[in-house]
C-alpha cells in the first residue's frame, strides 16, 4: 500500500468512524442513565432522513435550514417518545421499557410505510459532500472531512456540557447512581429528558451523514444504523461515553480493514466476520474496551 | 412545647410481597436528635428511604413542616428540606469531591450561599479541602463518609437523616463521626440518626425508637431503652439461647 492510499484509508476510516461514534453515543447516553437499549433509536435517524426528503420535495430551503430542521425533528422525537411513552412506565420493569421501545420502532416504521411509501425514496443533498479532495495525492471525498470536523465539534461541545455544566454533572451522577442523585435534589425528569434530547439530536446529525452517504430513505432505514450503534457499543463498552466513541472508530476501522484485506471472494461475508467479532467481544470482554463507572441499581 | 417538624403516621411499606414496615409511627421536633435503632433487617433504612421519598408507603402518611410528603418524589422532598445521607455513603465515585458537593446543593442553589456553605464544610471537614479536586472514589472510607455528610449538609436541610454513618469505619473514625453528630446537634440541626452502634447513639440522643422486624417496639427516653436493652431484651436473648442448648 502506498502512502497516499494508506492516508486516504485513514481519512475514510476516521470519517466513517465519526458517523459510527455519534451513532453509538446516542444509544449509550440513554442506556447509561436508564439501562434501556432504545430500539426506537434507529427510527429517530429515519425520521431525520424523511424530514430532509420532505423538505427537498415540498420546500426549497437552503441547506443549513434543512439540516437544522432535520436535527430539531429528530431531537424532538427523542424527547416526545420519552415523555409520552417511556415516562408513564418509569419505575416498572426494564422489560416493559424495552418492549415499548420495540413498539415505538414498529409504529414509526409503519407511519412512514403507510404515510409515504414502502419504497425507498432518494433524498436530495448538496453536491459538495461528494466532491473529491486531493491533498498531496491523498484523494478522498469532502464528506469524510466534514464528518470528522462536525463530530470533533460535537464531541467537544458534549464534553464541555458533561464536565463543565451542572446539568452534565447531574447526568454523570445519575448514570452512576440514579437514586442518590435524586436524593440530592436532581430531578429524574430533567436528567432523563436531557438524555433523550441529546440522543435525538445526535440521531439528527447522523441522519444528515447517512443521507450524504446513502442518499435514500425508506421505512426500514433505521435498522442498519441501530445495528451499527449496537455493535459499536458492544466493542467500546455500554457504560461509558468515551467507550461508545472509541467503539465507533474501532468498528469503522474493522469494517474498512476487512473490506480492504479480505480476498474478493470473501467480501460478501464481511458482515459475518463482524458478527463473529461481536460474539468474541461478548464472550471475552463483555464490558467492552472501556469499562466505565456504573452500578447495577436502576430506577429508570 | 417544642415544634414538631416531622410526623410519620402509621405507615406500612412493602417490597413487592414482603412487608418491611408495619404501622410505623415516629415524630421529630425541631432541634432534636432522634435515634432509630434495631438489629439488621429491622426496617430502619426502609423507614428513612420512605421519609426521603425513595419508597412509597402502602398506607399511612408522612407530614413534614405541615405538608404531606408521602407520595412526593425524592427530589421534591429534598427541596422541602430533608436530606438523607444514605447507608454505605453512596458518593459518586468518578465525580470529584467538588462535584459531589456541588450536586448536594443542586436543589437549593445560590452561588453566594454555596461559597459560604463550602467554607463552612471545609471548617468541619478540612480533609475535603485537601481532596477537593480528587475523584470521590479515591477517598478512604472515613473520608467518603465525611463527604457524604457534607454533601447532605450543604443544602442546609431542616432535617438531616443519617443512615449508619459509622458503619465499617475504624474506631478513631467512629469517634470523630459521633463527635461531629454532637457538634451538628449543638448547632441546632435537627437529626434523625440510624445507628448499629446502639449504645453510643442512645447516649447522645434526645429520644429513641426501637424497631423489631418492621414493628415499633419502643418509643421514648433513650436512657430507659438502654436499661431495657440491658435487662429484658438482652436477657431475653440469653434465655432463648439457654433454652436451645
Ligand atoms: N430492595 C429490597 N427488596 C426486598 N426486600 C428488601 C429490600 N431492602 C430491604 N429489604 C428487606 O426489608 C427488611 C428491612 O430492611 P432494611 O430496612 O434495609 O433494614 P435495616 O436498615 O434495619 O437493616 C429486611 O427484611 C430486608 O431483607
Ligand atoms: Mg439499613
Amino acid at each position: 500500500m502506498t502512502l497516499p492510499v494508506f492516508l486516504s484509508f485513514i481519512v475514510d476510516t476516521l470519517g466513517l468512524g465519526s458517523q459510527y461514534a455519534l451513532l453509538a453515543l446516542g444509544l449509550v447516553v440513554v442506556y447509561g442513565i436508564m439501562g434501556l437499549v432504545n430500539f426506537a433509536y434507529g427510527e429517530y435517524i429515519m425520521v431525520g432522513c424523511y424530514v430532509l426528503y420532505l423538505i427537498g420535495l415540498y420546500a426549497n430551503l437552503p441547506w443549513p435550514a434543512a439540516f437544522a430542521l432535520a436535527i430539531i425533528a429528530a431531537a424532538l422525537l427523542g424527547l416526545l417518545t420519552e415523555m409520552i411513552a417511556f415516562r408513564p412506565l418509569r419505575g416498572r420493569s426494564l422489560d416493559a421499557l424495552l418492549v415499548t421501545s420495540f413498539a415505538i420502532s414498529v409504529i414509526l416504521q409503519n407511519v412512514f410505510l403507510i404515510g409515504i411509501s414502502p419504497r425507498y425514496k432518494s433524498i436530495p443533498y448538496p453536491a459538495f459532500f461528494d466532491r473529491r479532495i486531493d491533498i498531496f495525492g491523498v484523494v478522498t471525498s469532502l464528506r469524510s472531512y466534514i464528518f470528522i470536523a462536525v463530530t470533533l465539534l460535537l464531541l467537544i461541545a458534549l464534553t464541555l456540557l458533561m464536565k463543565k455544566t451542572v446539568l452534565g454533572m447531574a447526568m454523570r451522577a445519575a448514570s452512576e447512581n440514579f437514586v442518590t442523585a435524586r436524593l440530592m435534589g436532581v430531578p429524574a425528569n430533567l436528567v432523563i429528558s436531557s438524555a433523550f434530547l441529546i440522543s435525538g439530536l445526535l440521531a439528527g446529525v447522523v441522519a444528515i451523514f447517512w443521507t450524504a452517504k446513502e442518499g435514500m430513505v425508506g421505512p426500514t432505514s433505521g435498522v442498519a444504523p441501530l445495528l451499527i450503534a449496537f455493535i459499536a457499543v458492544v466493542i467500546g463498552g455500554m457504560h461509558s461515553l468515551p467507550g461508545a466513541v472509541l467503539g465507533g472508530y474501532v468498528y469503522a476501522f474493522l469494517t474498512n480493514a476487512l473490506g480492504l484485506w479480505l480476498p474478493p471472494g470473501l467480501s460478501p461475508f464481511r458482515e459475518a466476520f463482524m458478527f463473529v467479532l461481536v460474539i468474541l467481544f461478548l464472550l471475552l470482554r463483555p464490558e467492552g474496551l472501556i469499562r466505565g463507572n456504573y452500578t447495577e441499581e436502576r430506577v429508570g | 412545647m417544642s415544634q414538631r417538624i416531622l410526623t410519620v403516621d402509621n405507615i406500612s411499606v412493602a417490597y413487592d410481597a414482603v412487608k418491611a414496615l408495619n404501622d410505623f409511627s415516629l415524630e421529630v421536633n425541631k432541634g432534636e436528635l432522634v435515634t432509630l435503632c434495631g438489629v439488621n433487617g429491622a426496617g430502619k433504612s426502609t423507614a428513612l428511604k420512605t421519609i426521603a421519598g425513595v419508597l412509597k408507603p402502602t398506607s399511612g402518611t408522612i407530614d413534614f413542616e405541615g405538608q404531606i410528603i408521602s407520595g412526593k418524589s425524592p427530589e421534591a422532598i429534598h427541596k422541602m428540606g430533608i436530606s438523607l445521607v444514605p447507608e454505605g455513603r453512596e458518593i459518586f465515585p468518578s465525580l470529584t469531591v467538588a462535584e459531589n458537593l456541588r450536586l448536594g446543593a443542586f436543589g437549593r442553589f445560590k452561588q453566594s450561599d454555596f461559597n459560604a456553605d463550602l467554607e463552612d464544610m471545609f471548617t468541619l471537614f478540612p480533609i475535603l479541602k485537601e481532596r477537593y479536586r480528587q475523584a470521590g472514589g479515591l477517598l478512604s472510607g472515613g473520608e467518603q463518609q465525611m463527604l457524604a455528610i457534607a454533601r447532605g449538609l450543604i443544602s442546609r436541610p431542616d432535617l438531616l437523616m443519617l443512615d449508619e454513618p459509622s458503619l465499617g469505619l475504624s474506631p478513631n473514625m467512629v469517634d470523630s463521626i459521633f463527635n461531629l453528630i454532637q457538634s451538628l446537634k449543638a448547632r441546632g440541626i435537627t437529626i434523625l440518626l440510624v445507628e448499629q452502634n446502639v449504645e453510643r447513639a442512645l447516649q447522645i440522643a434526645d429520644r429513641a425508637y426501637l424497631l423489631s422486624t418492621g414493628h415499633l417496639v419502643f418509643a421514648g427516653d433513650p436512657k430507659e431503652l438502654e436499661r431495657e436493652m440491658v435487662t429484658s431484651v438482652y436477657l431475653g436473648q440469653q434465655q432463648k439461647e439457654g433454652a436451645r442448648s
